[in-house]
């Protein structure tokens, strides 16, 4: 029962992603067909993720390395809110940044105060430090499991010896993660759309991914915009080939808790590049609340209705994508779970013009929009959700598989006696992260949504273009305690008598 | 009864067992032999943990190395991870007779005669985690008791209890099993257990030779065992 189940989640994840690619590969034209503005989109895609992957890498060393080597009050703090940015959607985490970097905000007040002129956050600029603050903390994060991973008695040898730690120990470990974790950056920042949607834009700041949605919303050329989402799958594709040749470093698991003992460096200066790193990465959340919770009177009814819908798709992609994750990882064989790793390849606007392109000739997009934003939220969920859930299953089978086999549990028994208490942990946590994921989504619903169907991130969005940025505030405290709310809900849920 | 092993011969990883030999029914055997002999590996074979390269293995005359390990007529204590952490003494136990959440009433009346029998009589709602470890080995065999299997097999269940203890729960499966009419296959690396056996077959290097009264390969022991026992 398992292996079919299994069988058929994996064969449905792949049809959701060939069947939309089919339709691009079928309707985009050659490549003479680009514009100027398209080759430009292209090279700034390859630009900013290149410059933001390595900002974000160089930054992530000394706070990974701090991080690594000193325990402290407030370090458990500290690691979570390195976490904060899996789960907090875009469109806020922007605004956060607009709010500090903005005409308004505080870092051009001071400048004004001191008689500077001012920056703006508009542009290269701005895309480029919206994604050092996303990835920041998943580099740091990274990383920090590279440092743990070197054995403590290495470390205690090095001092015996008065070996200098960084040449002997890091400088080698460095060499082996940093590939990894710059390609892992380089990979989200070409299929990053949000970011570019708000602060990019114009000639020097389009990304692939923001011409297909000029190219679909605005000109309404479905060819231009396949043929832009297949350079945009070319490039994805390539970054995935490098992923496999470089190894990718380990981000979701585990044991950031413990430190290495460590006797050299200077803990004041570890202490002020752990300071900095957090500022960095509070202040923008800080502001978005104290200037959300005034707002949240301004919000118009409009955005309660849309936050509804959020959670409707929010909880139908969760389910979605936990039944496909358990069936997937239960299968037994190991492709279903390559399969699941396919959506890493491919970003939202690709498929979602796929999709469109499907859908057009018979259906109006806009009546399928949040069916289809929570099919592929499911979708994008997948990768982490099996990574997240394979560890425990195969745990459970390898520590118990034995004895239920001696006691002929299979199918749906085994699963309900071995496989589901084994696995509640993780499952809690990775539908948490589903539905809080899918809570801040703004991809696919922008192409298809109209009037009636916007979602709270979109909602969001049409405030912020409209200039009403104190409702937006207001909205954007809503959409966060939504998002941390759900995963709470379902992590404390795995959690709650899962102790044994 | 009786187990045979018929030119069985396994192969795993560059380690390769052969074994011939016939049990009979009812007996308490143990299989003797230092560490990584391949006293385990007869074990797994027999409950089908492990694919049989050639030859075959059968019960009563019929054979069970094709049929898969919950259709065997065996029971298995590990050496550890025998009870599901996650579920009661109690619900562990049932497990034996069902796979249902709830067992019925007559069920339960079973679950709470065999938990009697091995001195776990008021431990059936408590969670194996809370056990100590001579009281999960006893709650392992009150299920193996319900599992209605007649060949038993102990893969060194009670290794990590103390001299004491693990004398204690060797009495004790002599005496529920053996009372039970089961056949017992023990694995251990210790004459002491040894010669608590009716019989015992000595693995070494991957060669299992024919069970022998214990008292026998205990004083007379074969040339390879001979250095193994300190003799």
């Amino acid at each position: 029962m398992a292996r079919r189940a299994g069988t058929i989640a994996a064969l449905f994840v792949l049809s959701l992603i060939a069947v939309p690619i089919g339709a691009v590969i079928w309707t985009a034209g050659g490549i003479a067909g680009l514009s100027a503005a398209d080759w430009a989109a292209f090279r700034f895609t390859i630009w900013q993720a290149l410059v933001s992957a390595g900002l974000s890498v160089l930054l992530a060393i000394p706070v990974a390395r701090a991080l690594a080597r000193r325990r402290f009050r407030g370090r458990a703090a500290l690691i979570t809110l390195l976490g904060a940015p899996f789960v907090l959607p875009v469109i806020v985490a922007v605004m956060g940044l607009v709010s500090i970097f903005g005409r308004s905000g505080l870092v051009n007040t001071v400048l004004a105060g001191i008689g500077l002129p001012p920056v703006t956050i508009y542009g290269p600029q701005g895309v480029i430090l919206a994604h050092v603050f996303f990835n920041l903390p998943l580099a740091v994060r990274m990383l920090v499991h590279g440092w743990l991973a070197i054995p403590a008695e290495r470390f205690r040898v090095a001092a015996q010896l008065g070996q200098p730690v960084g040449r002997l120990l890091e400088w080698p470990m460095l060499r082996r993660t940093v590939p990894g974790v710059f390609v892992v950056i380089f990979l989200v920042c070409t299929t990053s759309f949000a970011v570019a949607l708000i602060l990019g834009g114009g000639p020097r700041a389009t990304t692939l991914e923001l011409a297909i949605y000029q190219a679909v919303r605005f000109e309404f050329d479905l060819g231009g915009a396949a043929t832009l989402a297949l350079i945009q799958l070319g490039v994805c594709v390539l970054a995935m080939a490098a992923l496999i040749v470089v190894e990718a470093p380990d981000a979701l698991g585990a044991g950031l808790d413990r430190t290495v003992e460590r006797w050299d460096g200077s803990p004041r200066l570890d202490g002020l590049v752990m300071a900095l790193a957090a500022l960095f990465l509070i202040l923008p959340l800080a502001a978005i609340i104290l200037s959300g919770l005034p707002g949240l009177q301004q919000v118009p009814v409009s955005v309660y209705a849309a936050a509804g819908r959020s959670v409707i798709v929010a909880l139908a992609s969760m389910t979605l994508c936990m039944l496909l994750a358990v069936s997937i990882v239960t299968h037994g064989q190991n492709w279903p779970r390559v399969v699941a790793t396919l959506p890493l390849s491919v970003t939202a606007l690709v498929l979602g013009t796929g999709l469109f392109i499907v859908v057009f000739p018979f259906l109006r997009p806009s009546s399928v929009a949040l069916p289809v934003t929570a099919l592929m939220n499911a979708l994008f969920a997948l990768p982490f959700a099996v990574r997240i859930l394979s560890t425990a299953r195969d745990d459970a089978e390898a520590q118990f598989g034995r004895l239920a086999d001696g006691l002929a549990l299979s199918g749906w028994a085994r699963m309900r006696v071995l496989i589901l208490p084994r696995i509640r942990r993780p499952l809690g946590f990775a539908a948490g992260l589903a539905a809080a994921l899918s809570m801040g989504d703004l991809g696919v619903i922008t192409l298809f949504a109209s009037g009636g169907q916007e979602t709270l991130p979109l909602a969001m969005f049409r405030l912020m273009a409209a200039y009403q940025m104190e409702a937006a505030a207001g909205a954007a405290v809503l959409l966060v305690a939504l998002s941390l709310g759900v995963f709470w809900l379902f992590d404390r849920g795995g959690r709650v008598g899962a102790g044994a | 009864m009786a187990l045979a092993l018929e030119n069985l011969k396994i192969a795993l990883d560059g380690f390769e067992l052969a074994a011939d030999l016939t049990v009979k029914g009812g007996g308490f055997i143990v299989l003797l032999g230092p560490s990584g002999a391949g006293k385990s590996t007869v074990l797994n074979a027999v409950a089908g943990f492990v694919p049989v390269a050639s030859g075959s293995v059968r019960w009563n005359g019929t054979r069970i190395d094709n049929l898969p390990p919950g259709k065997r007529p065996v029971a298995t204590l590990f050496q550890d991870n025998n009870l599901f952490p996650h579920l009661s003494v109690a619900r562990n136990i049932a497990l034996a007779l069902t796979a249902r959440a709830r067992p019925t009433a007559n069920e339960t009346r079973q679950v709470d005669e065999a938990l009697a029998r091995v001195g776990l009589g008021e431990m059936g709602a408590r969670m194996p985690g809370t056990l100590s470890g001579g009281q999960q080995s006893r709650a392992a065999l009150a299920r193996v008791l319900l599992q209605d299997k007649p060949l038993v097999l102990l893969d060194e269940p009670f290794s990590a209890l103390g001299p004491g203890q693990r004398r204690e729960m060797l009495a004790l499966c002599r005496d529920v099993l053996g009372g039970a009419g089961r056949t017992v296959l023990f694995v251990s690396h210790d004459p002491e257990d040894a010669a608590q056996a009716d019989a015992i077959s000595v693995v070494i290097d991957g060669t299992v030779s024919p069970p022998r009264p214990a008292a026998e390969v205990l004083e007379d022991p074969a040339s390879p065992l001979r250095s193994y026992l300190g003799k």
